[in-house]
């Protein structure tokens, strides 16, 4: 018989070994998986994990990983300060969407003005707008104390709504022969508002950039700022933070405004860059992908720079996999969600030991 | 007078990774006995009664139960042969009412309203009295053991299990709560008593088996034996009382005036118009049974519930609405009660658990940011002076056990050169070397100059630290007396009596 | 007797068919609620159990055997989520959204080839004559087993609750695990037949969505209603007969604003389409705040796991 039993401290073994095994035991399952669907699971496997990398099309997939990984990251950062504190903010995604709405409205609302001050305060406005949707479930949870859970969620699908709104009414293309969508970003026709790519076949945008300094930044603020020890304090033991001085109001105002904030940019850099304009479709789900990233990162900044690649390999790995193998992309949806189940299975081994027991053995 | 056997408990070891719970222990309780099993935290009372009650198995020897080998596998079989307990924490449920309580705790309860019928009966027959139909919750600690009483009770135990039973309970409650022991001793129900008050033991118990570190240290006829020789049998060494200096009596540094509050606890106590005041090297211990609004009062001062500024007086300077890390800086620190969860983060280590409280009044950050090497000496520093017993500052608060890791809870508030010292059950579930040594750092402080205020349920702690005493009652406070001359009774009567039942007990009496 | 375009009596029908899937939703959610669980990975449940209830009914051309199997669909998605946060100990925060974003690619994946099929018709009850009844005969002798048995359900649980020792035991586990397991209940085993029965009712309300409410399969069927049940136990402050009032209350909401579209209001449609799931929020913040302290009632273990330290 299998019986847990708690460590007496953490083991740090198992804290980087984790999501190690758990993306090993996703293969394996994922590879089950596969075969059920009539693939070679082998060559799934390798068309997802490794062609990307080494693959015949590398130097061009190369980039789209970063082109994922960018959003997914910035997100999970956010997201992750919030779940250490105990802090659930679910709706990244529909923040995620209205930074894009604001950051590309203020730009519209300047077409065709040419100034190198447009970019940025678009990024302003990207960041604002995601804060302010982040702001909703943060100022209900802390002066009604209502769950930020449900209501960050609720307001994805408000925010999914609005973006139909957006791409078939106030954002429209006027020269879009009443096609819905906005005017494009990309290339030409509004260098102003672009967001290019910086080093040209590298995939790196402007959102690649802010996720690796926003994950810097926040490996400096766990590790060495006392605001980084109250949000650990805060979800590991909160009268324990309160006791130390930590306001949870304050706490959940921050946590929920800055990975609104950094969902809103993601947004922003996304439809600004690779969607090239507001869509009634843009968004693909990064905010709910981003959960994922954030816990198979364990919440340590680092890690979630490291588990944006990975969950980017899979993305880009199963598009090569439709696209090649006929593998149905829902297929992919699947095999992350069984990440996150193995990885949150597995976790169990970082404060407990198993011990085995044999029956009728003293 | 001799008895025949009800429970012969033979060779019983058990152990856990790293500790030997129980190591060949033997003993057995006659038919009606009242029979107290000694010893301090962690000597392996509560493992050996938990394998009687069938919630953890013996790894080796055997229970003899009414002269049949007896092996419950889990607590219903216990019950079911005639054991019952009563649990000193942990087994009531307050948003239930009292009837639902009772009913959990039985194998076939009766329909609701044949039950509440019953809890009534047997409540006036042991002048225990219960509404059966109120919800745990709103109920006094007192009320909340009869609750578990009456449960057992209605079982028609052969054996009735009680667990530190008076640690909730008013003088005048005890006396009551013995009444009603010694009558079911007399029909015949044995008695397993665990303690560690030693002057309740020798007035209650028929035999006592005396356990240290998980073996039977000795047995002997309580009422033969003195208090001194028990005490020194279940500690194993001769206990001095703590050093008092009489340091001269200062300013005061702490005002309380008129301090009401709501609880921010489910189920709390109200506290309602606290006044007190503690002078420099004064100690001021205030009692009062669990309940009363001990927590709050703790809230209250170390910052954590904000009241009025003028309320509170630090210094003479208002502090009533400053949260905690301004209160510090105040020179007001607070030791909570509870170690694993409010005065430390369990899963953190020791470094970062000193961080939480000294931060502040130690300059442990710098515009923010964490000055770990000097975190990490304010920690081994701590450690060091009080003795605490790690492999080092990198464990996590849970990893120590309960005496040590006070200990360091209670260093990390003192060696922040304090004002003010605020501390709640400074030793509660503390072994009696490590209770001494924090009592003797607390005078020790108090010699040097800080206004403490000491709040426990342990009276005999008070007596001995304190200058000043006061009780809490159900949020209020009364005025504080000097220690000097007073009486158990006095300090009964402060403690406002048995909670309603001196009229009950007429029924039997 | 229509109203701005809309029928009331038609109204009322069909807002009892509208709120079938999340009354049984909340229904079980409430249940594990109870026991001290939180259980997110409604929507997921909801949407498996819609696929497969689906893919049974179109295949053996049954409805009863679609219901079984949507439910036994969202009762073995529940058991990932209980062997992870009984057995595993996993945060139930985070093991209940994996269930959701599992359960919707895994709908998806399985619902590939079932898209523009029709499946077999639920039928409604024949009360003969009674259905005729001007007003009372369409609001209550005019719908398919499966309402009234959504309501036998709802009083089924009220009285298992409130009433039977099972309950009282279900009760006690969400209050105080720690007294639950000292008074010998074993809580880990009480707690994963709790999310089972949850997993088996959200399921069961998925199958409702994909077999009478819409009635066909497309990707994302159930649109958020396993979040607005969720909601919808705390509106119903964990009392059964609360959930029936949410239920109807957020089931009516929805067949108004699709109502007031097809009658063509002069409200913009996005802004009705979004109307569900901003009254939910409303709701929310009324009944958690003020006197309504919603919180008040919460089981005191909620979302807490339980692990026998010795």
């Amino acid at each position: 018989m299998l019986r847990l039993e708690k460590r007496p401290i953490p083991s740090r073994f198992w804290l980087y070994a984790t999501p190690v095994v758990a993306v090993l035991l996703t293969m394996i399952a994922g590879g089950l998986l596969f075969a059920l669907l009539g693939k070679n699971p082998a060559t799934v496997i390798k068309t997802i994990f490794w062609d990307p990398l080494f693959g015949e099309f590398a130097w061009y997939l190369r980039g789209q990983l970063l082109v994922k990984a960018g959003p997914l990251i910035l997100i999970a950062i956010g997201l992750s300060l919030g779940f250490r504190a105990g802090i659930w903010n679910i709706g990244a995604e529909g923040q995620y969407i209205m930074g894009a709405i604001c950051g590309a409205g203020v730009g519209l609302a300047l077409y065709p003005t040419e100034s190198r001050l447009i970019f940025p305060v678009m990024i302003l406005a990207g960041a604002l707008g995601g804060w302010a949707w982040a702001m909703i479930p943060a100022i209900l949870k802390t002066r009604f104390n209502t769950n930020e859970i449900l209501v960050s969620l609720m307001l994805v699908y408000v925010a999914e709504t609005i973006l139909a709104k957006a791409s078939t009414g106030f954002l429209r293309n006027p020269e879009g022969a009443g096609f819905p969508g906005s005017r494009s970003f990309s290339g030409s026709s509004f260098p102003a508002a672009s967001n290019p790519e910086l080093i040209a076949g590298s995939g790196l945008h402007w959102g690649g950039v802010f996720a690796l300094l926003m994950g810097v930044a926040a490996y400096i603020l766990l590790q060495r700022h006392i605001l980084g020890f109250q949000i650990k304090l805060a979800g590991q033991a909160p009268r324990a933070a309160r006791f130390h001085g930590v306001k949870p109001e304050r706490l959940v105002l921050l946590c929920m405004g800055l990975s609104g904030a950094l969902a809103g940019l993601a947004g922003m850099f996304e439809v600004t860059g690779p969607a090239g304009k507001i869509s009634i479709d843009f968004n693909v789900g990064y905010g709910f992908t981003a959960i994922i990233v954030a816990f198979l990162g364990r919440l340590n900044p680092l890690g979630i720079v490291l588990a944006g690649f990975i969950m980017a390999l899979t993305y880009v790995g199963g598009e090569m996999a439709a696209t090649n193998l006929g593998l149905p992309s829902a297929a992919i949806q699947v095999f992350q969600g069984m990440l996150l189940f193995f990885l949150l299975g597995v976790d169990v081994l970082t404060n407990f030991r198993i011990r085995t027991t044999l029956l009728g053995v003293k | 007078m001799t008895r025949e056997t009800l429970l012969k408990i033979d060779g019983i070891s058990k152990s856990y990774p790293g500790v030997k719970a129980n190591e060949d222990v033997s003993f057995s309780i006659g038919v009606g006995e009242v029979h107290a099993l000694l010893g301090e935290n962690g000597a392996g009372k509560s493992t050996l009664v938990k394998m009687i009650y069938g919630l953890v198995k013996p790894d080796e020897g055997t229970l003899t139960f009414r002269g049949k080998p007896f092996a419950p596998s889990e607590p219903s079989e216990a019950r079911a042969a005639g054991v019952a307990m009563v649990f000193q924490h942990f087994s009531l449920f307050e948003a239930l009412n009292v009837a639902e309580n009772v009913a959990l705790g039985m194998e076939n309860p009766p329909p609701m309203r044949e039950l509440a019928a019953r809890i009534r009966a047997v409540s006036e027959e042991y002048g225990l009295p219960l509404d059966p139909a109120r919800m745990v919750g709103d109920l006094s600690a007192g009320e909340r053991q009869r609750v578990e009483i009456i449960r057992c009770l209605l079982q028609d135990p052969k054996l009735l299990i009680m667990d530190e039973p008076t640690s909730v309970l008013t003088p005048q409650e005890v006396e009551i709560l013995f009444k009603t022991l010694r009558q079911l001793s007399s029909e015949g129900t044995a008695i397993l008593y665990i303690s560690h008050k030693l002057e309740e033991i020798r007035t209650l118990c028929d035999g006592a088996t005396i356990l240290r570190r998980g073996k039977v240290v000795g047995s002997c006829v309580p009422r033969e034996t003195t208090a001194r020789e028990m005490a020194e049998l279940m500690v194993g060494a001769t206990l001095t009382p703590p050093e008092r200096r009489a340091g001269a009596k200062g300013e005061v540094v702490l005002g309380v005036t008129d301090l009401s509050a709501a609880s921010p606890i489910p189920f709390g106590t109200t506290l309602k118009g606290i006044s007190f005041t503690v002078a420099r090297g004064e100690v001021l211990g205030i009692a009062g049974v669990a309940g009363n609004g001990q927590d709050e009062l703790l809230l209250a001062l170390s910052g954590e519930l904000r009241v009025a500024s003028d309320k509170i007086r630090i210094n003479g300077r208002a502090a009533g609405d400053l949260g905690p890390g301004e209160r510090r800086r105040a020179g007001l620190v607070a030791a909570p009660e509870d170690r694993y969860g409010h005065a430390a983060a369990p899963d953190m280590s020791l470094v970062e658990n000193a961080l939480l409280t000294g931060a502040i009044r130690r300059n442990l950050t710098h515009r923010g940011f964490i000055d770990w090497a000097a975190t990490r000496g304010f920690a081994e520093e701590v450690i060091q002076t009080y003795d605490v017993r790690t492999p080092g500052s990198h464990v996590a608060a849970r990893a120590l056990s309960g005496g040590n890791l006070q200990k360091f809870l209670i260093g990390r508030e003192l060696d922040q050169s304090p004002e003010v010292i605020v501390i709640n059950q400074p030793t509660w579930g503390v072994d009696a070397a490590a209770a001494a040594a924090i009592r003797q750092a607390i005078l020790n402080r108090a010699a040097e100059g800080a206004g403490v205020v000491v709040i426990s349920q342990d009276l005999d702690e008070l007596l001995e630290i304190a200058d000043m005493f006061a009780v809490l009652n159900e949020g209020r406070l009364t005025k504080p007396r000097p220690v000097e001359g007073l009486t158990i009774d006095q300090i009964g009567l402060m403690m406002g009596g048995a909670h309603g039942m001196e009229v009950a007990h007429h029924v039997e009496a | 007797m229509d109203i701005g375009g809309i029928n009331p009596v038609i109204l009322v029908a069909s807002l009892m068919v509208a709120a079938v899937p999340i009354m049984l939703a909340a229904l079980g959610e409430l249940v594990v609620e109870k026991s001290g669980v939180l259980n997110l990975g409604v929507e997921g449940m909801m949407i498996v159990g819609a696929i497969c209830g689906f893919i049974a009914a179109v295949g053996t051309q049954s409805p009863v055997a679609g219901f079984a199997a949507g439910a036994a669909g969202g009762a073995v998605l529940s058991l990932v989520f209980a062997f992870l946060t009984q057995v595993m100990l996993a945060n139930q925060v985070a093991t209940g959204l994996a269930l959701t974003l599992f359960g919707l690619g895994l709908s998806s994946l399985m619902g590939q080839g079932y898209n523009g099929i029709k499946p077999p018709v639920t039928a409604k009850v024949p009360f003969g004559p009674l259905a005729e009844i001007p007003v009372l005969g369409p609001i209550v002798f005019g719908h398919d087993w499966m309402v009234y048995a959504s309501i036998a359900l709802v009083a089924c649980v009220w009285w298992v609750l409130r009433a039977t020792r099972l309950g009282l035991i279900i009760r006690a586990v969400g209050e105080s695990h720690e007294a639950a397991h000292a008074l010998g209940y074993k809580v880990n085993r009480i707690r994963l037949g709790c999310i089972a029965f949850g997993g088996a009712m959200a399921g069961l309300g998925g199958a409702y969505v994909s077999l009478v409410r819409v009635p066909q399969w497309v990707d994302g069927i159930t649109a958020g209603a396993g979040w607005i049940a969720l909601a919808i136990v705390v509106f119903a402050s964990w009392r059964p007969w609360r959930v029936l009032i949410g239920a109807y209350l957020f089931g009516g909401i929805s067949v108004l604003q699709l109502n007031l579209q097809a009658a063509g209001s002069g409200i913009p449609v996005e802004y009705l389409s979004m109307s569900p799931y901003l009254v939910t929020i409303v709701v929310l913040v009324i009944m958690s705040s003020g006197r309504g302290r919603a919180s008040l009632n919460a089981p005191a273990s909620l979302g807490q796991n339980f692990h026998a330290a010795r």
